[in-house]
């Protein structure tokens, strides 16, 4: 048998599933740690995306500190918020969620951006308020392209979040790190899959929750 | 009654739009603003409501200084018609017509019960109401325009080349639509175009723009033509150039009328009866 054969073979092996540290727990705990990064990402980068989309201003900053975020080595943030605040799940998130701000970031003014400026000014000639247009014009216009955002933005995190087994915390990680002390080369590659199969998962959802959305909000 | 005092707006980059304007726009009464594109005709439109706040001089509606209204208060109360419509692509035909209402608080049911009335009134059957604008056609599209300009019963409605994006037939039909509604509604409209045939199809005042917003001259749609202000006037309606000097030509299949090029331009409806 090959590693990927063998890979299989562990992922449908009954004695890996069950249990607190089976193939099930871990992989709700990866999912968990994907959603809660992508949903605080989210509280931080939406609302500020939204003040950039609807003002027009302060985009030249957030591009260069977002970008700089980008470029922050995920397993170098990991390891320097371990150190500061010990080892659990808080050093991953923080990791994580600067992961995610970015997509998010720009999904939510990209939106806003890329809306019919003639829609946006006549929904001013008609007398709505800054906080009206925002409302009901541009955030659900903007909406198809903050998904796009948040998809990508998860995608990077549902991938990244095997460091959280870095530093002492769950996830599908855990195999990875525990197939690679033990050389147990066929663990490390079904952890692998499985993120793999999560991952695709999300995206068939995202998909689908764009087409939905778009078609909902006639702006295809 | 619309007047502009002297006003005047230029750009921190130097150019400017408008030199010192000044015009009535008579209450109940069309009038057009007509000029070729940069002439400062839209920026004059849009400050009136406030889109737009001159640099010097004022806007009047009736005896207020709209610098002394709030933008949003002042924009609830002037209907406003844009070139392409710009309706709201993710709401249906009814609650686009019903929008300003709605903003001002009319409860749903009354705000879509006198959409699908201004639906009636501006030609568009009310079955379409649920539909989304694209769904409509741009004639269609237009005759919501018009309608949600109307909806909060403005006394007066800014129309910003609102029927530059459809092709001619449809125009002229909108046109007539246009004519129709205000004999039944008398609004003040100020209307800007750059095509001098709609200018004098709606206009009761046509006033013609140079560059910097200079009016050439400011008449009926008869003193234009028939006594056009100068040369920028008279080559503005085409006269001189063929467009509207016309003539008459007898053809074996009646009275044509034909332009200055020997073109047609219509027929004599009603031939004048030969002296017997």
């Amino acid at each position: 048998m090959n590693y990927f054969t063998e890979a299989i073979a562990w992922i449908l092996d009954p004695a890996n599933a069950e249990g607190s540290g089976g193939v099930w727990a871990r992989s709700a705990e990866h999912l968990w740690y994907t959603l809660l990064a992508v949903l605080l990402a989210s509280v931080i980068a939406i609302p500020l995306g939204y003040l950039v989309g609807h003002t027009g201003r302060g985009r030249g900053l957030v591009v260069a500190s977002t970008g700089a975020a980008r470029a922050l080595p995920t397993l170098g943030v990991v390891t320097l918020v371990g150190l500061i605040l010990g080892i659990g799940l808080v050093a991953p998130l923080v990791a994580l969620v600067l992961l995610a701000v970015p997509s998010v970031l720009a999904g939510a003014y990209a939106g806003i951006e890329a809306i019919d400026p003639r829609t946006i000014d006549a929904a001013r000639a008609m007398g709505m308020s800054d906080w009206q247009l925002l409302t009901r014009v541009e955030i659900p216009l903007g909406l198809p392209l903050l998904l796009g955002g948040v998809r990508s933005a998860t995608l990077q995190v549902v991938a990244t979040a095997t460091l959280a087994a870095y530093v002492g915390a769950g996830g599908l990680g855990r195999f990875l790190f525990l197939g690679l002390k033990t050389q147990d080369y066929p663990q490390m590659l079904a952890s692998a899959l499985l993120v793999v199969l999560i991952a695709l998962i999300l995206e068939a959802l995202f998909e689908i929750a764009e087409r939905v959305t778009a078609r909902r909000l006639h702006v295809v | 009654m619309i007047r502009f005092d002297n006003v005047s707006k230029s750009y921190p980059d130097g150019t400017e739009a408008v030199r010192d304007f000044s015009l009535q726009a008579p209450s109940g009464q069309t009038t057009v603003l007509v000029g070729s594109s940069g002439c400062g005709k839209t920026t004059l439109l849009r400050m009136v409501n406030r889109m737009v706040d001159p640099t010097s001089g004022s806007v009047w509606i009736d005896d207020d200084n709209v610098a002394d209204i709030a933008p949003v208060p002042l924009r609830r109360r002037i209907g406003y018609v844009m070139q392409n419509a710009g309706l709201l692509p993710h709401r249906k035909v009814i609650d686009n017509i019903a929008t300003v209402p709605l903003l001002n608080g009319t409860p749903k049911a009354e705000a879509h019960r006198r959409a699908l009335e201004l639906m009636e009134l501006v030609g568009l059957e009310t079955s379409m109401a649920n539909r989304y604008p694209d769904q409509l056609s741009g004639g269609q599209q237009q005759r919501v325009g018009v309608a949600r300009g109307l909806a909060a019963d403005p006394n007066i409605l800014l129309m910003d080349e609102p029927f530059g994006a459809v092709d001619p037939l449809v125009r002229a039909d909108l046109q007539t639509e246009l004519l129709r509604i205000q004999r039944e509604l008398h609004k003040t409209i100020v209307f800007v175009t750059h095509d001098i045939a709609e200018a004098l199809a709606l206009g009761d005042q046509i006033v013609i723009l140079a560059k910097g917003a200079r009016v050439a001259q400011a008449g009926s749609p008869q003193q234009v033509v028939a006594e056009p202000a100068d040369e920028f006037v008279a080559d503005f309606l085409g006269l001189g150039r063929g467009g509207l000097d016309l003539h008459l030509r007898e053809t074996p299949g009646g009275t044509l009328v034909v332009d200055g090029h020997g073109r047609p331009a219509g027929r004599l409806a009603d031939p004048p009866r030969a002296e017997s």
